[in-house]
């Protein structure tokens, strides 16, 4: 089991938080929620040990296209990286949902 | 009850709960817009002996447990979750289950029915927690005795994982039983009567066998379970309306020790077959076993096709 911890600039505060996935073969869970500083925070708990350098290459990714200021948890259970940009996505759509749904006036960060 | 007057509904035009995660699951058997989850995945409650361990913990520790109604009176859903560490019983995961019953409990006992649901899709007690699990275990199949005095206690088992090890025990003690010919229901697991027994009593991989002797069909035809259902989400929360609407009238399983007694000593192990434990054990069976009617399958809409095999 390997802790991986990473950081990148946010643009706007979130007001919702989400969860998807499971921490089942091949998967993982994700767990967003608003951050209190201007950043991005990501932490990792995975399963397979030795793979950091792709958890950079994957999160690098997303963070330059969204810009949310948010505390990501992550419980990796050997997920793939498609799999875990899926399910990074579906957070940050889970978000946005539940704001909507909470009438705030929560930003689009993606896209 | 108006219900039976819901049509089965076409393939294609079903939900399949056995897809469902345990999460989806709670909120299909409640009315709709009632979910309301306890100790959800933000409290954090993992467990702290799987890290000890080099394994990744969920931040429910895989239960999920939901308030909300079922035909409007107040229930609580406890959801295991299969996918991780196979539904298997830690100490949070069982405490949690624990909890929501005991707190269900008080709640009678104060002239607040509460109903109980345990959506039950568990290998048993979790190997790495060991005697914490058990403990944990023996609290929630008491918690189920206590609270079956004053509403029914309905579990669910639609599969794939099935309902094994000590939470078997706990599933036999529930008032109601709903399964899926998914379902599986039984002490030990396939993998594990093989490898301790050999292959020549059971072969772990003769699928047909093993639902033949543990499946949902025929738990219900030899009345070890109570309500076979399609693996349809409406059709299992209809399944669970009923299983309440029946009340607590008649005997448990569990305390029908003669009866049990009686069809085991009928049984020989040499001979027996998939049909024998279904003529012994089937609820109006031969001789005037049967107590009451309340043991008898029950047949809800999308129950239907009861095979024999």
């Amino acid at each position: 089991m390997e802790h991986l911890t990473f950081e990148y600039p946010a643009q706007h505060a979130i007001t919702s938080r989400a969860h998807v996935g499971v921490v089942g073969s091949g998967d993982l869970e994700v767990l967003l929620s608003p951050n209190d500083t201007m950043r991005a925070q990501v932490a990792v708990q995975t399963s397979v040990d030795g793979y950091g350098h792709i958890w950079k290459s994957v999160l690098d990714r997303f963070f330059s296209r969204y810009t949310g200021a948010v505390r990501v948890e992550i419980n990796d259970f050997g997920a793939t990286p498609g799999v875990v940009s899926l399910r990074l996505a579906e957070a940050v759509e889970a978000a946005q949902a539940a704001g909507d749904a909470d009438g705030s006036t929560d930003q689009r960060g993606t896209r | 009850m108006t219900d039976h007057d819901v049509t089965v509904a076409p393939f294609i035009a079903r939900e399949s709960f056995i897809e469902l995660s345990a999460r989806e699951r709670a909120r299909a058997l409640l009315d709709t817009g009632t979910f309301r989850e306890l100790l959800g995945p933000f409290d954090r409650l993992t467990s702290p002996w799987l890290p000890l361990q080099g394994i990744v913990c969920q931040a429910d520790d895989g239960v999920v447990i939901a308030r909300g109604t079922i035909d409007g009176a107040p229930a609580v859903v406890a959801a295991i979750e299969s996918a991780f560490q196979g539904g298997s019983i830690g100490e949070v995961a069982g405490s949690k289950i624990a909890g929501a019953l005991e707190l269900a409990l008080r709640d009678c006992e104060n002239g607040r029915p509460v109903r109980p649901v345990i959506v039950f899709e568990t290998g048993g007690v979790r190997l790495q927690e060991a005697n914490l699990g058990l403990a944990v275990i023996a609290e929630i199949q008491s918690a189920i005795v206590s609270l079956r005095r004053h509403v029914p206690v309905v579990g669910v088992i639609a599969g794939m994982v099935g309902c094994f090890g000590g939470m078997s025990l706990a599933a036999a003690l529930c008032t109601r039983l709903v399964m899926t010919r998914q379902g599986r229901l039984g002490m030990n697991g396939p993998e594990v009567i093989e490898q301790e027994a050999g292959i020549d009593e059971l072969d772990a991989s003769d699928r047909l066998r093993i639902w033949q002797l543990i499946g949902g069909a025929q738990r219900v035809a030899s009345g070890f379970a109570d309500i076979l259902v399609e693996d349809d989400a409406s059709a299992i929360a209809t399944a669970v309306h009923v299983a309440f609407s029946q009340g607590i009238d008649g005997v448990h399983r569990s305390e029908a020790v003669e009866r049990y007694l009686d069809g085991l000593a009928r049984i020989d192990p040499a001979t027996v077959t998939p049909e024998t434990m279904r003529a012994v054990f089937r609820p109006c069976g031969t001789a005037g076993t049967c107590h009451d009617t309340a043991d008898e399958p029950q047949r809800v809409p999308g129950a239907n096709r009861e095979e024999s095999q």
